[in-house]
């Protein structure tokens, strides 16, 4: 090492502190997962678990319906980005190339929504839901997330930087605006498709409050739901807990993995105000 | 030729329409129905018309107040902390050092992470007797605390460590309240890390090299390049961070109590009272949609407070 990585030493040093804070929680949580309750009951613990319980994933696994609550929560997750994406890119086309009247103005009146939070409308989408008599259902966990402010303004930023003369060159050639979406500019658009179906995956996956609302039954559970109910009945169990805790963020986490670069550069352009 | 026109006015609405029916369903159309529902005595079912009375009796209620302080003291322990130490992650990140994506990536790990995981595992972590954060305490020789079944105020608990004693007003946020906060600034501070790393690299690398060779030091261009120059993500991070603190839910909801908002009530927070009063014990959508429209007219006027007081000083570009 050079003298100007030497001196760098401090500044590796806090990073290390401030990174081994931010990773202790997790591996904690897996430790805790893999102890005999006994173990996990000795004060001072034990850092590591003296011979690994595997199966303690499997007795977490058992005592609740989590298969059940993962397919609930893959269906509603991959609906919400599926939806997302068809809705977001049609009325992101048509807010950044079709003309028509009050287009700027209905715009803006999208973005304001951007800045209500979710419980000012909870209670009254309740009552809506109730009346549709889609409580308790899919519908309930899907639909209210198929569309969102947020992902239309990506797409429409990223739509309005496509030359115009594409556009012209495409119609000439007798191709429909929608022909023009489908084969231009979503082909051109893939990085900005990705961040968006990242952030609504994300966001219904982890999403825990609006399902605890709208479900009240166990076979309509999402994940998160699920766990939160299995803490109650598990009471004093921690490593069953932390056991189920693990695997309920492993897919997230595996998904970060393969996707970091993407997923952190993507939150990054989030707060960037055009 | 008059069909083709008419598509064509027609059409733009077809592409808006899906994206147009939800959002005027389950965003525009609650937010309007939500003021109709206030007004009236809503149990289970819309009963008498009531003007403002629940806003009325809202202002009366001695626990709408306390959830709205502890409330307060949440935001006001959460936000600078976490902009301070993202901002000070953010800068050493920024200085050219070996590893730095490794570095980011593990304080980007919680963000991803679901809050109600990640709530169980806090809770263990401050289990009174059996919890690391004893253990961590023992360490460095300080005795256990009680954590989240802690109700006296911080500042109490301090005076009382060193033979002091003060007021039950002026004790501060329950170590209860304390626990959540921190354990919410570990849980955001990754995001809000990569969005200042964003802003800092938008910063023009010259102008560094200039005042260097002005002979700046690096607390001196810091404060003269970094802090200006940064301003807008700041204070984009100060709006977001004050928001989503100010709709502190889950982490009450699981690792609180029982009953949730304890001990003693001091950890009730103004989004789980709404959901106490609209779902979970009384039913009554009139009265939470009070105190959500009174939560969302805080937000609202806070978020138009910083803009003008910051927005001075604020330099884009």
């Amino acid at each position: 090492m050079d003298r100007g990585q030497w001196s760098k030493i401090p500044i590796h040093l806090s990073l290390i502190i401030g990174g081994v804070a931010a990773i202790t929680p997790f591996l904690w949580m897996v430790s805790t997962s893999l102890k005999l309750p006994p173990e996990a009951l000795k004060f001072p613990p034990s850092l590591l678990p003296h011979l690994p319980q595997w199966a303690n994933y499997l007795e977490a696994w058992r005592e609740a319906p989590f298969a059940r609550y993962f397919l609930n929560t893959i269906f509603v997750s991959s609906s919400v980005v599926c939806s997302v994406l068809f809705t977001s890119a049609l009325a992101a086309f048509a807010f950044s190339w079709l003309e028509f009247k009050g287009r700027e103005a209905l715009f803006v009146g999208f973005l304001s929504m951007m800045m209500v939070p979710m419980v000012v409308y909870l209670v009254p989408s309740y009552i809506i839901l109730y009346k549709l008599k889609w409580l308790d259902t899919y519908w309930a966990l899907i639909i209210p997330w198929g569309a969102n402010v947020f992902s239309i303004f990506l797409l429409r930023q990223h739509f309005k930087t496509i030359p115009r003369d594409l556009y012209d060159a495409a119609i000439i050639d007798g191709c429909s605006p929608f022909g023009f979406l489908w084969r231009v500019v979503l082909p051109l658009s893939k990085a900005v498709l990705v961040t968006v179906a990242l952030f609504s995956l994300i966001g219904s996956w982890n999403s825990f409050m609006w399902p605890l609302v709208v479900t009240n039954s166990d076979k309509m559970r999402v994940i998160q739901v699920g766990l939160a109910n299995f803490s109650q009945e598990s009471g004093t169990r921690w490593t069953l807990l932390m056991a189920a805790s693990t695997f309920c963020v492993a897919p997230l986490l595996l998904v970060f993995f393969f996707a970091q670069k993407k997923i952190i550069s993507s939150f990054a352009r989030s707060g960037l105000k055009e | 030729m008059k069909v083709s026109g008419y598509r064509k006015r027609l059409s733009p609405l077809f592409y808006l329409l899906p994206a147009l029916v939800i959002i005027i369903a389950f965003r525009l159309l609650p937010i309007l129905y939500s003021f109709f529902v206030s007004f009236f005595e809503w149990k289970l079912k819309r009963g008498a018309f009531v003007g403002l009375g629940q806003y009325k009796t809202l202002l009366h209620d001695p626990i709408f107040w306390k959830s709205l302080l502890n409330t307060a003291y949440f935001v006001l322990g959460t936000v600078p902390t976490s902009l301070l130490l993202s901002l000070f992650f953010a800068v050493l990140l920024n200085q050219r050092i070996r590893a730095m994506g490794a570095y980011r990536t593990t304080f980007f790990l919680p963000v991803i992470t679901s809050l109600v995981a990640v709530s169980m595992v806090w809770k263990w972590i401050y289990h009174p007797r059996l919890g690391l954060a004893n253990f961590l305490l023992g360490l460095i020789g300080i005795k256990p605390l009680g954590w989240l079944n802690e109700p006296t105020g911080i500042f109490k608990l301090t005076a009382n460590s060193i033979g002091l004693s003060i007021p039950n007003w002026l004790g501060g946020p329950s170590l209860a309240l304390v626990a959540i906060i921190i354990m919410s600034v570990w849980k955001g501070l990754g995001y809000n890390i990569v969005l200042f790393l964003a802003g800092l690299q938008n910063i023009p690398k010259q102008l560094y090299e200039a005042a260097r060779i002005d002979g700046a030091g690096p607390f001196r261009s810091f404060r003269r390049i970094t802090w200006p120059l940064l301003s807008p993500t700041t204070f984009y991070v100060l709006l977001m961070t004050t928001i989503v603190s100010f709709q502190v839910f889950t982490q009450i909801y699981l690792m609180t109590g029982p009953p949730v908002g304890g001990p003693q009530g001091t950890t009730k927070v103004i989004v789980y009272y709404l959901f106490e009063k609209g779902f979970d014990a009384g039913f009554d959508r009139g009265y939470a949609s009070a105190i959500a429209l009174v939560l969302f007219s805080i937000i609202l006027s806070l978020t138009l407070l910083q803009r003008k007081l910051v927005e001075r000083k604020v330099h884009y570009g």
